[in-house]
């Protein structure tokens, strides 16, 4: 097991690209993992994960920077020599072999005797609850035991340094997703690999890893443990990619107390404001954003007590959808929308206002949170 | 409701007289010929067996069904691994993928009589290619008059001509491999040799199998070729089952033992051919059967 720490490194598909706007698939980024960390790589469908992932396994080789294990450079070793294991989307078997003899495959390479080998196999076999399996060709089994083998060919390396993981669940059925993601906590909880798990999928990230680490567009935007993601998405799109339905954005000026969208002030809180001033962005008048989450927001009738409340403001109900325990209320603010969460059965006010909480409400500039510095 | 008439065999006549045409009949009338015999003016004699057991005994046929065997046994023992190789070397990608395709399939397309001629004309001592070559570099080549020269201008004739259909099917099969197969290998350390055994050469066994069974049934059957080489020479060093029989029906007319020959021929071919095909995929059904006690 080891710490991986990616230097200055950044990646370029084909040189021939240079003329292009941007030509990174990966922007240079420098991000070190932990030792013994589960870790969820986040992000949509074409943002750099996979190539992040291959240069991790050195299936790839980065056009710039260095990726060091444990500070030992491996940028040029190549990937049987990196002692990896990557789990791939679709399960990868040998078709022929046994079950057996699939998870003696790596050892078998490496030229183990064969009394290790088999007291590793049988060891894998049973932290898979693959044991009564063993003899049984790997193409008879169904797609989540094979997608166990092809863990399988990791965990029973001695010498393995992180365990990669490619949306590994994509091909399995839902109700076995659950199952098959808590075993890999329990692994990961009983055996300590440093583990790098890649999926658009919210909640197999935040459900299995420690740290989430989100990506778009090829940079990573914000490292950090589920509750940190949801609590203070330092990015924008953090914020409305994480959660479900994401955080309401709305384009702000900041006049020195208070977010004012459309004309209507929402006053910050304290530190929030010491951030702005200490940017200077209540003179210069910028265009802001201000970020609030549905689940912050609390849908009252506008009478007279909402009126004085400063932390209420008036909205217009536009639409409702029931999402079972919840119904999602589409709303308008000045000229630009928003949603709420309100109690499944209760009822929606004719006249509207959303009553807010200034310490979950976050500004932001240019994408990114105003927030103290260091 | 179910409808009691036999409508559903209109639908099948079509298809049952197209065959009858091209295969009953045609079969039936050797069958024919093969039990009986003639002296000519149309008049044919019940003999039953006797042209089989006849064919069967002679030495002629054994020495040419030995021939033939070890035709396509040498021609399989070459054909395969080279054609296995050769797509394993072949690019996967880039332009290059194109002009190897198309080079492969250049042999494929010459006609069989062609191609006979143009070995008949690049091996000859006087103005060939292959055969003067051979001659002023002081090498004694000439097939005509020498065995073993003769063979291995045939057998080279047909690496040359139908190596490159297993190629072609191999090829196919390997790139239809998804790349994700060798990620997987070079994670867990797969040597060059391991990567073939467990990985290429389990997705190409199928495609592999159609390429055995054709190259084993062209090669056992070939006639145009070494007719037009060699015709059967020096002597009978060349005369495969097929060039016995048209010598024996058409040059002798003996249509009895040639339709007794012929029967027997196609015979050894369907035989030999299910073998392959039950060797092959006895490891399929082996996983088959394991699959179904779940």
């Amino acid at each position: 097991m080891a710490s991986i720490h990616l230097k200055n490194l950044g990646h370029r598909y084909s040189a021939s690209d240079a003329g292009i706007d941007n030509p990174y698939a990966l922007n240079p980024l420098d991000q070190v993992w932990e030792d013994g960390g589960a870790y969820a790589l986040l992000g949509p469908s074409g943002c750099g994960k996979t190539t992040l992932l291959n240069i991790i396994s050195g299936l790839l080789r980065p056009s710039e920077g260095r990726v060091l294990f444990d500070g030992e450079d491996v940028t040029d070793l190549s990937t049987e020599r990196r002692n990896i294991a990557q789990v791939f989307q679709f399960p990868v078997v040998y078709d022929t072999l046994t079950v057996a003899e699939n998870l003696a495959f790596p050892l078998r390479n490496r030229g183990m005797d064969s009394a290790t080998i088999e007291a590793r196999v049988s060891e894998t076999l049973t932290m898979l609850g693959l044991e009564r399996r063993a003899n049984e060709r790997a193409r008879s089994l169904n797609a989540d035991d094979k997608q166990k083998i092809s863990l399988g060919r990791g965990l029973v390396r001695t010498d393995v340094r992180a365990i990669l993981f490619d949306e590994p669940l994509t091909v399995i059925d839902p109700h076995l997703k659950w199952q098959l993601r808590t075993e890999l906590k329990k692994i990961h909880e009983r055996y300590g690999h440093t583990m790098i798990y890649v999926t658009h999928d919210q909640t197999e990230a935040l459900t299995f890893a420690d740290k989430v680490v989100v990506m778009n567009a090829g940079s990573i935007l914000q490292v950090g443990s589920p509750k940190e993601l949801f609590d203070r998405p330092r990015h924008t799109f953090v914020g409305t990619f994480i959660g479900s339905p994401g955080m309401n954005v709305l384009r702000c000026i900041f006049d020195g107390e208070a977010a004012v969208v459309d004309g209507v002030r929402l006053p910050l809180d304290e530190a929030t404001i010491i951030a702005a001033h200490a940017r200077g962005l209540a003179a210069s008048g910028v265009s802001l954003e201000v970020g609030m989450r549905p689940e912050s927001l609390v849908l009252v009738d506008a009478g007279a007590s909402s009126a004085d409340d400063p932390h209420c403001f008036n909205v217009d109900v536009i639409g409702v959808e029931d999402l079972g325990r919840h119904s999602l209320v589409r709303l308008r603010l000045g000229q630009q929308l928003l949603c709420a969460l309100h109690p499944e059965g209760a009822e929606i006010p004719e006249a509207a206002a959303l009553r807010f909480d200034p310490a979950r409400t976050l500004l932001y500039e240019s994408s990114l949170l105003v927030e103290a510095i260091g | 409701m179910k409808v009691q008439n036999n409508k559903a065999w209109l639908m099948v006549l079509p298809m049952l007289l197209l065959v009858a045409v091209s295969a009953i009949i045609p079969l039936m009338t050797v069958v024919n010929y093969s039990v009986q015999d003639t002296f000519g003016n149309n008049e044919f004699f019940w003999v039953g067996t006797e042209w089989f057991q006849e064919v069967l005994a002679s030495e002629r046929f054994h020495n040419a069904l030995q021939r033939t065997l070890l035709f396509s046994a040498l021609i399989l023992a070459i054909e395969i691994p080279l054609g296995i190789a050769i797509a394993l070397a072949m690019p996967r990608r880039g332009i290059a993928v194109s002009f190897c395709l198309v080079l492969m399939a250049l042999p494929l397309l010459i006609p069989w009589n062609v191609v006979g001629t143009i070995w008949q004309v690049f091996g000859r001592v006087d103005i060939g290619l292959l055969g003067h070559g051979l001659a002023s570099l002081g090498i004694d080549y000439n097939y005509t008059q020498n065995t073993l020269d003769a063979w291995a201008t045939l057998i080279i004739m047909d690496v040359w001509h139908w190596t490159s259909l297993v190629v072609l099917l191999c090829y196919s099969g390997l790139v239809s491999i998804p790349e994700v197969y060798y990620q997987a290998a070079r994670i867990d350390g797969a040597s060059r040799w391991a990567i073939f055994r467990f990985i290429q050469l389990p997705k190409i066994k199928r495609v592999l199998l159609i390429a055995v069974l054709l190259r084993f049934m062209d090669s056992f059957m070939i006639y145009t070729e070494p007719f037009v080489v060699t015709g059967g020479g020096p002597g009978n060093s060349t005369t495969f089952l097929s060039i016995d029989l048209v010598q024996m029906a058409v040059g002798q007319f003996d249509l009895g033992p040639a339709a007794a020959m012929s029967l027997i021929y196609f015979l050894i071919i369907l035989l030999l051919s299910w073998v392959f095909y039950t060797v092959m995929t006895s490891l399929d059904n082996d996983a088959t059967s394991e699959q179904g006690r779940h």
